[in-house]
């Protein structure tokens, strides 16, 4: 039978088999393995149906423990289920594992196998996570390439059945899972065929059910649970072969023939390596290669890791083997080596006793470790691994990839360029000789234009009308805004096993003019290459404007170059600025992988099925920007000699930068991270805070501009800025003697500022994204001409020098003593430092300007524990920090945990805390005679409750320290002067937060959130809610509002938002506000002071608009009026101190609704999509959603009244 | 007594015909129009404009931050099938309409570009109005507009429309013109069957508070239609397709005075939504009294009977009002 060819990644390759052999399907979101979630329930919803008939159910947890749990729930009744992760996500569904395999319920598991977090966070692949699972009992059937993904989940789905020995099913998380490749699609029939319904009647003959009842999950003492533990030793043994067996019957069916071990190379091979993963196939490319040139190597790739068989390891092997080098993609640290080589070793020593296999020597077997993180694995390292493994003492456990200058364990590679990245040379020689030779293609894009799409579809194309294979491989920025993309595409006649980024490219595309100055791109370019650039200049402007390193390498290396206006020419063909299709046509036109009358028919069609449904309009622009495209391209006439006096942008900027940042920092933002070598990193995953700010990204098109004569410095401007890059400062008027002539300064308005004070209202034009969100929200209006604004919106060339010039000076001037100023307020919190600047979050986020605002009130003495999500991301994600320091050194200590503890996490500072004070105070009672009895009782009873009374403290500690510095200071002989010492900072308050997403608060990490809220403890939790799992990309949690639609609610939630807030309070004894910060800034401030103030637990649920709502973020505050305008969000605060008082601690901030709850909702996708695919369920919930508005309404009303304090009996 | 009047061709069984609005949205309040006394019903408007920007806005906000961060490659699922992004719901909302009325039903289509309405136009056809009304709103807004191509881009939409269906097609119109009573004629020249006197347009007001400009929608007056009746009553005479009256007809006496200088039918809106459909009752009862009283057996008999070829002086509907107005104030005041 003839199967499809289709283009895909290994997600959905996967999930594609995974949707058509399960009934339940238990989801949670974790990167990378979200989108296998994803798929199988858009399937679902889609009412695609399994091989027997029923589409299965599909449903999200609040956890993957929760998923794992529901997994295990439907196993035991007789379902087929399963469920997807990666990481953290597959620790925690670790419990439930060993039940699952224990009971011998067939079941698989498809993991993205990504790094779990230790030193730091990593989204990427390495086998640590599923290397942690070897002792749950459960098989591992690892898959290397997308194809296999697709082979290998039918073959475990096949196997698990008849073993029951349940199944982790992995492949390398992101080069893997998210690389697209044109593969046989297995078809309904194939499924068939390998399923056995036999053996899933047994599964169900085997299920709990009070038809015939039975008890598992008992209890069982020493006496037995041992021999019944062992009882389950045949399975084992048996499933070896009945894998093997399935794979032979799979082969049988497809041709594709795998092998428990599959040995790759020539019979007489003398040095073989043993791996599993993706760089298996790197490996085999690279042999192919090597032996061609003479040499004799081999590979073992491992498939079936547990059980691991050992006899059919062995047998594997060539009998010519002299040299094993095991290759793991793990550390397990202070093993005795890591997983994958024990097994190995094992396995010989075991062979020797069993002789299963006679080798002509005994084998040495070498250990090394790569690819960690998805760390690239090059054909170099390969070739270096081969030469080390035949060395006569080649280094043990050793590691390939990076320069380890602190325990020596790295072998060395041959780098061709400076990167690492160089191909083996002989490679490249075969392409050039041969008919038809291997396509590479790189193209630099921005986040927001389309390249990867266009890319992705591009491969699909060329997948279909051609019989090229076909790769493509994607590398995302770490910024949310202004990021970059890379798209890595291979196309070629044969197989392309190339699991590593492109080293050497035949055609690259700079999709971004701006880009040009600051990535090196045609370093990667080969010699005659052909170079495309989007950019505004035309044939006789171009060549001045590339730098002068662009134009050496392209004379150097013989580059066409083409140009086209994309932009201009997308906007003129109604695409806005969307210029993929504009780019890919270019691409077609000049690449000639297709005739280009062939590849713009073909794209037509694309376009037909991406955006036929989409409506006339839209694809009609989309045909037009394919006509003008083509059109519009030119070639630029290469000079022969360098002339542009423009450089490449340096990686930072700013001058006296600490040596850290010099040296670690901006070789990682240049892109030069996989240079650094291990002596450059910190042990323990400590990083500097503030560098954030010397990584000018500049990448506003257009930036605010202060109208200082209309400007009425109420400070909303600078309280909204997402980034921190709108700042406020009050100063001495003298301090102006050195201001550059354009600095622009107001006389301060008010009476509480001393004579002469002067103010400025400064943007950082090179930290700004442009958002907007200041404009918006600046009340100031030229009363001659009211849509000037007191800041208004202009592009930023003109004002660039300018501003940069203003910058600089405003930011030499000194803070504003904080004890002056009166921070309750809008506008006396924005003369405040933020201690969070310019991260990496989203153009106009909603969540970072309440992050920023608790700094400027509280950075100086606050330690964050930080649920992982966007605000862990934008917040500690490298290469730089925001989270900064003042003046005086003092600022946030911030740290990320896990996903799931992040309120005990925090809970934990507290404890500290508290304790250390304690100490601190006590010691401070007990020390003799050299601390004065003045400064003694000062310190003790000091009052902190605000700024000045903290400024105070502070300078106490000061003096103490500075006294028992005298009296020997850390070294002194009195232990209690030298344990006084050291916890004397604790005299001064500390302010403990824990900062995270809705995810985290109203799901995973609702029981740790809910016990904190309980436990007394002074800590401050602030729900940064989206409504959505912003991070993953928008799926739904409990806080996503009815009739909203998400991911896994893509007919809408069909349920109303979880009350976090209500439930909080009616545990009586946290502080609780509900704040919006654009409906009621005032209100925010005060709900976060008196939070803080608060000497028990404090929530703060925080409405932050987010991209994953589907509107312009500029708009962000504008929507969160409008929620509060129409009920859908109160304003709220419950301070339980207030009841000590005799007071009602229920204070509703907001009024009764004054707008239909579809005024608010209608102006956001989310909402309104829903009209659009489900139009009875959108009226419907749209209906009940203003039924509950009114209904919960109601409620706040009434909690007014149930805690107005009781009236004295007369 | 004979209510009877011809519109579009069409027979009905009253002048009284609700004009474009939300109301026509709700199935049953159409129901109810038709057993309080509505002769055919106008649905609301198909806005050419708003469905192009609808999908544009859609697919912009589904993919603007897509793609660009490993961790979300997207932040909302994708519909397998969309809804309505051409319009389905509204021409399936004319289909049930005319399962549950027996009234005539006239398809209301407003856009400016040639291609959006013929396509539109057709669809309306094929889902069974029983004609259009082209509402035309267009504001000459741009200075290096001429008048002649403003008209002419009126001309061409209704004969690109015409072109393309067979069903009668009235147009809804606009007061500002220059020579508006030409205008009318160019119009019926070029196949109107129908005008309708007059658009109503959008009026922004300022908020003092914000200092913006602030979108807000007022419902009519009796007063407002007084415009319509001097226009109906002038063109009358001249223009042998329908008119109909719109704007301002608030009360049986409104209807009777339209007809009176020459409408066909009335239209009205802010009625309906003010007190409801059985308004069209209490309109349709008024009328015949007035009638009986005043001796008329038709509405036939009725129509015509004071526009400008009737009334002893035609001008009192031309300048001379206006001056007669003016003069008079002007005394007055000075007195």
């Amino acid at each position: 039978m003839k199967r499809p060819l289709v283009t895909i990644d290994a997600n959905e390759a996967a999930s594609y088999i995974a949707h058509h052999v399960n009934e339940v399907i238990a989801i949670y979101p974790i990167t990378p393995a979200s989108p296998m979630g994803e798929w199988t329930d858009a399937w679902s919803m889609a009412g695609k149906k399994n091989i027997w008939g029923t589409v299965p159910d599909v449903i999200e947890l609040q956890s993957e423990g929760g998923a794992a749990g529901a997994v295990h729930g439907a196993l035991q009744t007789g379902a087929l289920s399963t469920t997807f992760t990666a990481s953290q996500g597959l620790l925690l569904m670790m419990p439930n594992l060993y039940k699952i395999a224990g009971e011998l319920s067939p079941a698989v598991i498809h993991v993205s196998a990504r790094t779990v977090a230790s030193h730091a966070l990593s989204i990427f692949g390495d086998h640590s996570d599923v290397m942690a699972m070897r002792m749950t009992g459960m098989a591992m059937l690892c898959s290397n390439s997308v194809q296999e993904a697709m082979d290998m989940a039918m073959i475990s789905h096949a196997a698990t059945l008849e073993s029951r020995v349940p199944f982790i099913h992995f492949f390398d998380g992101f080069r893997t899972s998210h690389e697209v490749q044109k593969i046989e699609q297995l078809t309904l029939g194939d499924m068939e065929e390998m399923i056995d319904y036999d053996h899933v009647i047994a599964h169900r003959n085997r299920a709990l059910t009070p038809d015939k009842p039975v008890i598992r999950g008992t209890a069982q003492n020493p006496d037995v649970f041992f021999q019944a533990r062992e009882s389950s030793n045949t399975y084992y043994n048996n499933c070896p072969g009945i894998v093997q067996k399935t794979m032979d019957r799979f082969a049988k069916l497809t041709g594709r023939s795998y092998n428990l071990f599959d040995y790759h190379g020539p019979e007489d091979a003398e040095r073989v390596i043993v791996l599993m993963g993706s760089g298996a196939e790197t490996v085999h490319e690279t042999v192919d290669r090597m032996n061609a040139d003479g040499e004799r190597v081999g590979v073992v790739k491992v498939r079936l890791y547990r059980p691991f068989d050992v006899a059919a390891f062995v047998k594997a092997l060539p009998q010519s083997v002299r040299s094993l080098g095991v290759l793991d993609r793990t550390k397990e640290p202070g093993s005795a080596g890591d997983p994958l080589y024990q097994d190995v070793i094992t396995a010989l020593q075991e062979n020797r006793v069993e002789g299963y296999r006679k080798f002509d020597v005994e084998p040495k077997v070498v250990a090394g470790r790569y690819g960690l993180s998805s760390k690239e694995f090059t054909p170099a390292m390969v070739r270096a691994v081969y030469d080390e493994i035949g060395r006569d003492k080649p280094k043990n456990h050793f590691t390939i990839g990076i320069k380890d200058d602190v325990t020596q364990t790295s072998i060395e590679w041959k780098n061709g360029s400076g990167n690492g990245r160089s191909v083996a040379k002989s490679g490249t020689a075969d392409k050039k000789q041969g008919k038809q030779k291997l396509f590479e293609g790189l193209f630099y894009g921005l986040g927001a234009d389309g390249t990867v799409s266009a890319n992705k579809n591009s491969i699909k194309i060329i997948g279909e009308n051609t019989d090229y294979h076909a790769q493509g491989y994607f590398v995302y920025d770490s910024k949310k805004s202004g990021a970059m993309t890379v798209s890595h595409l291979r196309f070629g006649p044969d197989p392309i096993r190339s699991a590593y980024l492109i080293q050497e490219a035949d055609f690259i595309a700079c999709h971004q003019y701006r880009f040009v100055e600051r990535m090196d791109m045609l370093r990667n370019a080969r010699h005659g290459a052909t170079f495309l650039i989007n950019t505004q200049y035309g044939p006789d402007e171009l060549w001045e404007n590339l730098p002068d390193k662009v134009q050496q390498q392209i004379i150097d290396k013989n580059i066409r170059v083409f140009a086209i206006d994309g932009y201009q020419v997308a906007k003129d063909s109604g695409m806005g600025n969307r210029i993929n299709t504009v780019m890919q046509v270019c691409f077609f036109a000049i690449s000639d992988i297709l005739p280009q009358d062939e590849a713009i028919a073909a794209i037509k069609d694309a376009i037909k099925k991406t955006y036929g449904q989409k409506g006339e309009a839209i694809l009609k622009s989309n045909y037009a920007a394919v006509d003008n495209a083509v059109e519009h391209m030119f070639e630029l006439d290469v000079p022969g000699k360098v002339t542009s006096t423009r450089k490449m942008l340096p990686p930072i900027i700013g001058e006296n930068t600490p040596e850290f940042v010099d040296n670690v920092i901006s070789e990682i933002i240049a892109g030069n991270g996989d240079d650094l070598p291990v002596s450059a990193f910190p042990q323990d995953g400590t990083f500097p805070v503030g560098t954030a700010c010397y990584e000018k990204r500049n990448i506003a098109q257009e930036i605010p501009i202060l109208e200082p004569d209309i400007c009425i410095q109420c400070g909303k401007c600078a309280m909204v800025c997402p980034h921190s890059c709108i700042r406020m400062k009050a100063y001495d008027e003298d301090l102006l003697a050195d201001a550059p002539p354009e600095f622009k300064s107001m006389k301060a308005k008010g009476r509480e500022w001393p004579d002469n004070t002067m103010v400025s209202v400064q943007v950082s034009p090179d930290d700004c994204t442009g958002c907007e969100l200041c404009v918006e929200v600046c009340p100031a209006k030229d009363k001659k001409q009211v849509g000037r604004k007191a800041i208004n919106m202009d592009k930023i060339e003109p004002h660039l020098e300018t501003e940069r010039k203003n910058w600089d000076f405003f930011a030499s001037l000194p803070e504003f003593d904080r004890t002056q100023l009166k921070t309750a307020t809008v506008k006396g919190s924005q003369f405040l430092q933020p201690l969070f600047e310019f991260s990496g979050a989203c153009s106009g986020c909603g969540e970072t300007p309440y992050v920023k605002l608790v700094t400027q009130l509280y950075g100086d003495r606050m330690l964050i524990a930080n649920a992982t999500g966007c605000s862990s991301i934008y917040g500690g994600n490298l290469p730089t920090t925001p989270y900064t320091t003042n003046a005086e050194g003092l600022g946030p200590a911030w740290s990320n945990s896990l996903f799931e503890d992040n309120a005990e996490f925090g809970l934990g500072f507290r404890l500290t805390v508290d304790k250390q004070t304690e100490q601190a105070q006590r010691l401070l009672r007990e020390v003799n005679g050299s601390v004065p009895d003045k400064l003694k009782d000062a310190l003790l009873n000091a009052d902190q409750s605000d700024e000045p009374g903290v400024f105070e403290q502070r300078k106490r500690v000061a003096e103490l320290k500075s006294v028992l510095q005298d009296a020997g200071g850390e070294n002194a002989k009195d232990k209690s002067v030298r344990q006084l010492y050291s916890l004397a900072d604790f005299l001064v308050r500390k302010s403990v937060w824990a900062f995270g997403g809705d995810g985290w608060a109203y799901d995973i990490g609702y029981g740790g959130l809910d016990h904190v809220l309980s436990s007394g403890r002074d800590i401050n939790l602030l729900v940064l809610d989206t409504e959505v799992y912003s991070n993953t990309g928008g799926q739904r949690s409990k806080a996503t509002p009815l009739g909203s639609v998400a991911k896994f609610a893509a007919a809408g939630k069909e349920t109303a938002k979880k009350d976090l807030g209500l439930l909080a309070v009616s545990g009586g004894s946290a502080y609780v506000a509900r704040i919006a910060m654009g409906a009621n800034d005032t209100q925010t401030i005060r709900a976060i002071m008196e939070a803080e103030a608060y000497p028990g637990p404090s929530v703060i649920i925080a409405y932050s608009h987010c991209i994953a709502h589907g509107y312009n973020m500029k708009y962000g505050l504008d929507q969160q009026q409008k929620a509060v305008d129409s009920a859908y969000w109160p304003l709220f605060r419950f301070n339980p101190a207030l009841q000590a008082e005799g007071k009602n601690p229920f204070m509703l901030d907001s009024k009764p609704p004054k707008i239909a709850f579809k005024d608010y909702a209608y102006n956001e996708m989310r909402y309104l999509m829903l009209s659009k695919s489900h139009p009875e369920a959108a009226a419907r919930f749209m209906e009940q959603a203003q039924k509950d508005v009114n209904e919960r309404w109601r409620q706040y009303e009434e909690m007014k009244n149930v805690y107005e304090p009781k009236k004295e009996e007369e | 007594m004979n209510l009877e009047t011809n519109y579009l061709g069409l027979k009905l069984k009253s002048p009284l015909v609700p004009s474009a609005s939300p109301l026509s949205s709700d199935l049953g309040k159409v129901k109810r129009m038709e057993d309080a006394g509505a002769s055919a019903i106008v649905m609301y408007s198909l806005f050419e404009e708003q469905i192009t920007k609808e999908n544009r806005a859609m697919d912009h906000f589904m993919n603007v931050s897509a793609e660009s961060y490993a961790e979300a490659l997207s932040y909302f699922p994708e519909p397998e099938q969309y809804h309505n992004l051409e319009a389905e719901d509204y021409l399936e909302h004319i289909r049930k309409i005319k399962e549950t009325v027996d009234i005539p039903v006239i398809g209301s289509l407003n856009g400016i570009s040639e291609g959006g309405w013929m396509s539109y136009a057709k669809k309306m056809e094929d889902a069974g109005a029983d004609a259009l009304e082209l509402n035309i709103y267009y504001v000459a807004a741009d200075p290096d507009m001429t008048s002649d191509k403003v008209e002419q881009m009126y001309i061409d939409d209704l004969k690109a429309v015409k072109e393309n269906v067979s069903i009668p097609v009235s147009i809804k119109l606009g007061p500002y013109f220059s020579a508006f009573a030409n205008m009318a004629k160019r119009l019926e020249a070029a196949g109107a069957d129908g005008l309708v006197l007059f658009n109503r347009f959008y009026q922004p007001d300022i908020d003092l508070e914000t200092k913006e400009v602030a979108p807000s929608l007022e419902l009519s007056n009796s007063f407002e239609k007084r415009l319509p009746l001097r226009w109906i009553a002038m063109l009358r005479p001249h223009i042998k397709a329908s008119l109909a009256a719109t704007t301002g007809i608030h009360s049986a006496e409104d209807v009777i005075k339209m007809l009176m200088v020459g409408a066909d039918v009335t239209m009205m809106t802010s009625a309906l939504l003010r007190e409801g459909c059985d308004k069209l009752y209490n309109i349709t009862e008024e009328m015949k009294i007035w009638m009986n009283e005043n001796e008329y057996a038709s509405v036939e008999e009725l129509k015509g009977c004071m526009s400008s070829a009737s009334v002893a002086d035609a001008t009192t509907f031309e300048r001379a009002n206006y001056i007669r107005i003016l003069q008079s104030y002007k005394m007055d005041s000075l007195g």
